[in-house]
């Protein structure tokens, strides 16, 4: 974390797909060009209306320099806005074959007024293929959408379907019921449809519940360990209100959540499922089998046994064809690609998880 | 596979709980009036984490003919403690008093249910040991109760539950350690809901297997809590256990709280050393219900907890999550076994190293009472 890069040659390492970069804009006036009058009023008179307490600001302050690589900071704005580093520090640098984006910020998946939260998530769709994925090929972008409104955002994602530079639907898993409720299916009968998988990455900001059920943790560490968890119930949630019976086709990306505890989390889905399969008849396989078909794990931040071979337990358990590589860039916490492993993965291996897997989900040439 | 010797320590068995009317002759004048006026002496408190008809609830051929599982103690003796060979059981009574709003009332019906426990249960079978049930969202009055009954030394240890009020770390509950601590008394932290938030971080789940699976996450919430707010370096003679828990979720905790730990030492300086060494230390979880496909899983997983300390042999009874004797797993060594049946209670249970004249038919029983 935060150590300045090794400088690798990235043509003696294997090209990478990077599965989470996070690009910013320069100042939030970016996305003007993309908005209508109306809401570019409203955003410099109101802003984003959220369900914190602090305006503008994280309510767990991160560790260091607002959770972003000390290195990354550009000379002007903030890390992740400005391409030309983006490119020479890390797309570059680390052999970066293809980048997903995963622009989190003001896409409007936590925005309260729907209304502005669709304008917002029409102008970062723009946004994105203007600044950075004309530019620079390498880049692929993710049709960002408000899951509370799973109307608009089907006009959404059929508005870009034909576009082959969105890899994949974004929507929040901090959403403000379980994803697995049926008010959110058409968004997932909208990806099946366009051949998109869903993207849920980590979210900072609440759909109106507590990050646990005791209510709010005190400390950033908790807050950070949080989202795992969160992450375990939401993929409960799609499993157990039938989303993947449903949608047969459906594919569904976990990203930045951790992936060590899938495999737990399928044998503790499967043994209560076994007792208590009269409540849920609409599932015909135990739960585990619908992870195993239908999701894929990004690996930042990657757990790190205090024996490494510990991890290759897992992604077994897991499947090594489910495994895609992630380096969080710009943030704090990034993971290198020469040091993600602390294990000696095969050729096979490496091949698969650095690169091929994302390659096939994601159709990427 | 079935108790491979007798004299094991079931860390988790639940006789059924009392009706609001048996609890009458419990309590004092003003509270009797309070449930016979306005007919909450008819109420069940059963709580919504255990609805009594659900399969998890309780096995089928331990289900009785009339009343409730685990009704009386003959049927807790010939289902439970003689089959297993237990030679101590300590009783987790799942009573509803815990998820009243009126702290005052909660207070009472816990006080009520810890008497009831102790004058119907535990006077009369010699192997049964129990929990101190308290209305933890009043720290003060739950230390009130800790304190009436800690001159009892079969109650063994103090009964939260998983989803409450806030997380269990944070300095309000503190006292409450403070007690459970200087008075020798384990701290547990069962499965469960009193649904003052909604069980997940993105809202409420539709089923209630769905509510069950989750309480590992839960559980992960707790520990991280109790991990951050620097209980174990406040209390270090602190034993938690967590009761009904899982044990699959564990080593995942454990890695990503040492790496997280890394990164995040500014923040919790108190915390210091690696979060795992102090989870290891420091927190105990019953066996039932085990989260594994079978035996070769099993080992793997042990290995990755890194130590046979933490594990306290459970039966969950009369709840369903096995059938016939087979209460252990395959393929934990005796060596494996004698830790988890005996001696990991002992050394997590201080009050029940005190009793010198429990019946034992194993010889190294003096090194492992210490």
């Amino acid at each position: 974390m935060n150590v300045p890069l090794r400088h690798t040659p990235a043509s003696a390492a294997l090209a990478v797909v990077d599965c989470d970069i996070h690009p910013a804009y320069r100042s939030p006036k970016d996305l003007y060009p993309f908005l209508p009058a109306r809401w570019q009023e409203h955003m410099s008179t109101f802003g984003e209306h959220l369900r914190q307490g602090l305006s503008g600001q994280l309510a767990w302050p991160r560790m260091m320099a607002a959770g972003m690589r000390v290195d990354s900071f550009p000379e002007q704005g903030p890390p992740g806005s400005d391409l030309a580093l983006m490119r020479s520090q890390h797309l570059d640098a680390n052999g970066v074959e293809y980048g997903m984006l995963m622009q989190l910020s003001r896409g409007g998946m936590e925005e309260r007024n729907l209304e502005f939260a669709a304008a917002l998530s029409r102008a970062v769709n723009d946004w994105q293929l203007a600044a950075f994925v004309e530019p620079e090929p390498r880049l692929r972008a993710g049709i960002v959408v408000p899951q509370e409104d799973a109307a608009f955002a089907v006009t959404e994602i059929e508005r870009r379907a034909a576009d082959p530079r969105f890899s994949q639907i974004l929507i929040s898993p901090r959403s403000s019921d379980p994803l697995g409720h049926r008010r959110y299916w058409p968004i997932y009968e909208a990806a099946q449809r366009c051949n998109r998988p869903i993207a849920l990455h980590v979210q900072g900001f609440s759909g109106g519940h507590a990050s646990t059920a005791s209510g709010w943790p005190t400390y950033y560490m908790q807050e950070h360990y949080a989202a795992s968890s969160g992450m375990q119930n939401t993929l409960m949630s799609l499993v157990f209100e039938g989303v993947f019976e449903h949608f047969p086709k459906l594919k569904v990306v976990l990203i930045e959540g951790g992936f060590a505890w899938a495999p737990a989390l399928c044998w503790r889905m499967d043994k209560h499922w076994e007792r208590m399969r009269k409540e849920v008849p609409h599932l015909t396989r135990p739960p585990s089998e619908y992870v195993r078909e239908h999701c894929w794990f990004t690996t930042q931040p990657i757990e790190e046994p205090e024996t490494p071979a510990h991890l290759a337990d897992i992604i077994g358990w897991i499947g090594w064809d489910r495994l895609m590589f992630s380096t969080d860039y710009p943030h704090w916490d990034f993971d290198d690609p020469q040091h993600v492993f602390k294990f000696t993965l095969t050729d096979e291996q490496k091949r698969k998880v650095f690169r091929d897997n994302a390659k096939a989900l994601y159709g990427l040439q | 596979m079935k108790v491979p010797f007798k004299g094991a320590i079931d860390c988790d068995l639940h006789p059924a709980m009392p009706s609001a009317s048996a609890l009458l002759p419990y309590l004092d004048d003003y509270w009797r009036d309070q449930l016979v006026n306005r007919h909450i002496d008819k109420y069940s408190f059963v709580l919504t984490s255990y609805p009594p008809g659900s399969p998890l609830s309780a096995r089928p051929d331990w289900r009785q003919a009339s009343g409730a599982p685990a009704g009386d103690l003959d049927a807790i003796r010939s289902q439970a403690l003689d089959p297993f060979g237990s030679r101590i059981a300590i009783c987790n009574v799942l009573h509803g008093a815990i998820a009243l709003f009126n702290d005052d009332m909660a207070a009472a019906l816990c006080s009520a249910v810890n008497d009831w426990t102790a004058h119907e249960l535990l006077d009369r079978e010699p192997r049964l040991r129990a929990s101190i049930l308290v209305p933890a969202h009043d720290p003060a009055l739950a230390v009130h109760e800790l304190e009436r009954l800690a001159d009892d030394h079969r109650f063994v240890q103090v009964l939260l539950f998983a989803m409450g009020d806030a997380l269990l770390g944070r300095r309000t509950y503190w006292p409450i350690y403070a007690a459970a601590e200087k008075q020798g008394l384990a701290i547990a932290i069962h499965a469960g809901s009193t649904y003052r938030h909604a069980p997940t971080a993105s809202g409420w789940p539709a089923h209630r297997v769905e509510d069950y699976v989750a309480q590992s996450t839960a559980f992960e919430s707790q520990l991280l809590s109790f991990l951050a707010e620097g209980v174990f370096q406040k209390f270090p003679a602190l034993k938690l256990v967590l009761s009904e828990s899982g044990v699959t979720w564990l080593p995942t905790l454990l890695w990503r709280t040492n790496k997280t730990w890394r990164g995040v030492r500014p923040e919790v300086p108190w915390i210091d050393r690696p979060p795992a060494e102090i989870l290891r230390e420091h927190v105990r979880l019953t066996l039932q219900p085990l989260d594994v496909p079978d035996g070769r899983t099993l080992a793997r997983t042990l290995e990755h907890i890194g130590t046979d300390r933490m594990l306290l042999f459970s039966t969950d009874y009369p709840h369903w999550h096995f059938d016939g004797e087979d209460v252990l797993p395959d393929g934990l060594s005796d060596e494996a076994l004698r830790k988890l049946m005996i001696d990991n209670p002992l050394e997590t249970f201080p009050r029940l190293r005190e009793g010198a004249a429990m019946s034992d038919n194993r010889g190294k029983k003096q090194e492992a009472v210490r």
